[in-house]
């Protein structure tokens, strides 16, 4: 008995020791997206400097811009930038501005099941834009099949699935959609949840890939690592170039490389449909929000320290979990606008 | 709840002859002031409830009015939202839940109460109280892997060759929509209906049945004409706590019902629910006007368990009042 005592003692003591010693606590909430690449982040970090510990809730991109801009955490995350009003609500009730800051960069890749076609099927900006206007609603349209040759595609009608929550996927779908098509910039817009002319909504990216899997002749939307962990088909998609390109972690870094020349300084920009003969077309950025001002100068040096560190020894972590480096240019000027925070 | 504060009072010229210390001393003042303060404690957390959604709604309760429902554009971008698709949906799926629900599970109480062997009712009642204590989620699950298949190769096609005419009935098979939630809502609302209609049925005085049965009428006989008649209101309670049960589900709905605010005569179509919208959009819902109008949806179903609560009193009120009147008769 006096043995247990004291080894539950110990343990508390030591609990305590453990508690104490993780001085410096900081809270992020945010995109579901980038997590696997966070917490293997924030764990790392906190390895290399045992007093920090980051604390990381991937509530979607919706809830970091919120709880950012609520100041309930110390810092965001989110898969589309903040929009003009959100920073100015941000800046009305804090009186500085809040700073986006590139951390990988993810994709969107169309998920389909057609029973008895079994080859890759690429597809036009037409195409895709038509079939999720409504416009387009059988397999074996011309504005498919046209792109597919030698594939024989059904004369069945397309089952749309698309998210049904706010997500920072549906986001850079939308926004890619806003670019190729006119009629969906005017009918439907972008954003994290939209007015979806057809489909049906599945929950999450688990959600959407399971209602494709059980709906013939379905078509969806899920994020690039989602596929590939999943092992789940999907479609090239033709760039701007006009060519058929696969999203790999290349072909979506190409598609970063084109916006790193001429990155805003507040990195606010979207890369969809980006130049370049290689650049895959639904590639995104995904950006940690930070305040520009903190009024603990602790927790200001320990994120800036994390952020320096992801974005030099971090960035080599990133192709083992399948997302895509950022380029050299935007680590620089990422390395320079940090001097912002203060 | 009525009765205690009923008979308290009633029991007032006894204890007040004693003076309140030796009330106190005794128990009676405490134990009446606790209960007491934990059956307010149930209206003020109504109250607060309702107060607390109708502050958090005041953007689109001032922009939309109430053409907030009347209208069914729900439209994040544009910032247009209307509550009518939702309100539908959960009308509908709720509806369809109660047409599959109902007559199962007065059956399966019937057996249960009237016709099985005791150890065999007991048994069966022990595996229903788990079934009503499955979370909401599994059900879900066991939607999207079996109803839903199901209802796409086999069901959906089947109503569709055989009452096609209809226009419930008609439209592509997807599989998910009002009539599968419907049905998924019907599975979990079932259990409710059977245990506590059991225990109606149950509590129905023996006399009653002897009565029937020294009348010459059959055993069937007696349970339809007299038992279930007698247990009338209790199994309507039932009915009532079923269908609270299915306007409020969330997870099991928006995991099979498609998502997608569309109005539509077949229940073949993709809909969504209220509760569904809000489990599905407040998490991630952006800008105040989007996320006040998820709270003003969460009002709008408050408001419509209230007023379909109100209406169950009434006719639970109504038909015992007949019941009574036949049986002077």
């Amino acid at each position: 008995m006096k043995r247990l005592a004291a080894i539950v003692l110990t343990t508390f003591g030591l609990a305590t020791l453990f508690v104490a010693n993780a001085a410096l606590s900081i809270t992020g909430a945010g995109a579901t997206f980038p997590y696997p690449m966070y917490s293997k982040w924030f764990d790392e970090y906190h390895k290399k400097d045992a007093n920090i510990e980051i604390n990381y809730q991937s509530i979607g991109s919706g809830g970091g811009i919120r709880q950012v801009t609520e100041g309930t955490v110390d810092f965001g995350a989110s898969d589309g930038p903040m929009n003009d009003d959100q920073l100015k609500a941000y800046q009305d009730k804090h009186g500085f501005p809040v700073l986006h800051f590139p951390t990988v960069l993810g994709a969107d890749v169309p998920t389909y099941n057609i029973p008895g076609v079994t080859q890759e099927l690429n597809f036009t900006q037409d195409a895709i834009a038509g079939i999720f206007l409504g416009k387009i609603t059988k397999w074996n349209d011309p504005a498919i099949t046209g792109a597919n040759k030698g594939v024989n595609l059904p004369a069945n009608d397309i089952i749309v699935v698309h998210r049904a929550e706010g997500s920072g996927t549906t986001y850079i779908w939308t926004d890619y959609l806003s670019k190729i098509s006119e009629e969906w910039k005017n009918k439907v817009g972008k954003g994290t949840s939209v007015k979806w002319p057809v489909g049906l909504g599945g929950q999450g990216n688990e959600g959407v890939s399971g209602l494709v899997k059980q709906t013939p002749n379905s078509l969806g939307y899920v994020e690039l690592i989602y596929a590939i962990q999943n092992k789940m088909p999907y479609g090239k998609v033709r760039n701007s170039s006009g060519a058929f390109i696969k999203a790999d972690l290349a072909s979506v870094t190409a598609a970063a490389a084109g916006a790193a020349k001429n990155m805003p300084d507040d990195f606010r920009v979207s890369i969809t449909d980006a130049p370049g003969k290689t650049a895959y077309p639904i590639s995104s950025f995904t950006w940690l929000l930070i305040p520009s001002k903190f009024s603990d100068a602790s927790k200001r040096d320990a994120l800036k320290g994390f952020v320096k560190w992801m974005l030099a020894d971090g960035q080599n972590d990133t192709e083992a979990l399948a997302y895509a480096r950022l380029p050299k240019e935007v680590i620089a000027k990422e390395m320079k606008a940090l001097d912002r925070i203060q | 709840m009525a009765a205690p504060s009923t008979t308290v009072p009633s029991a007032g010229p006894v204890a007040g002859s004693r003076s309140f210390f030796s009330r106190l001393r005794d128990g009676d003042e405490i134990a009446r002031l606790v209960t007491f303060l934990f059956a307010a404690w149930v209206v003020f957390l109504t109250l607060v409830i309702v107060f607390e959604l109708w502050q958090s709604s005041v953007l689109p309760r001032h922009k939309f009015g109430f053409a907030f429902l009347r209208t069914s554009v729900w439209d994040p971008v544009f910032d247009q939202f209307g509550a009518l698709p939702f309100i539908y949906g959960t009308l509908v799926t709720s509806a369809v839940a109660l047409v599959i629900a109902v007559p199962f599970g007065i059956g399966a109480a019937i057996f249960l109460a009237e016709l099985a062997p005791a150890r065999v009712s007991d048994t069966l009642e022990f595996f229903i109280d788990l079934l009503a204590a499955v979370p909401s989620v599994i059900y879900g699950v066991l939607g999207i892997f079996i109803i839903v298949p199901a209802m796409r190769d086999f069901i959906e096609p089947w109503l569709k060759e055989t009452l096609g005419f209809l226009p419930l009935f008609k439209g592509p098979a997807y599989g998910i929509g009002f009539l599968t939630a419907g049905m998924v809502l019907a599975i979990m609302v079932v259990p409710y209906i059977i245990s506590v209609s059991r225990e109606v049925l149950l509590s129905v005085p023996r006399d009653q049945r002897e009565a029937a049965l020294a009348l010459g009428s059959t055993r069937w006989e007696s349970t339809w004409k007299v038992v279930v008649p007698f247990a009338r209101t209790g199994i309507m309670g039932s009915i009532f706590l079923a269908l609270a049960r299915a306007l409020g589900e969330t997870m099991a709905v928006t995991m099979v019902i498609g998502n997608t605010p569309l109005i539509s005569a077949s229940l073949f179509s993709p809909g969504d629910s209220i509760a569904s919208v809000v489990a599905s959009q407040f998490k991630e819902a952006t800008g105040d006007l989007y996320t006040q109008s998820l709270v003003e949806l969460g009002l709008v179903l408050f408001l419509l368990t209230f007023v379909l609560n109100g209406l169950a009193r009434l006719l639970i009120l109504l038909t015992s009042r007949r019941g009574a009147g036949t049986a002077h008769a």
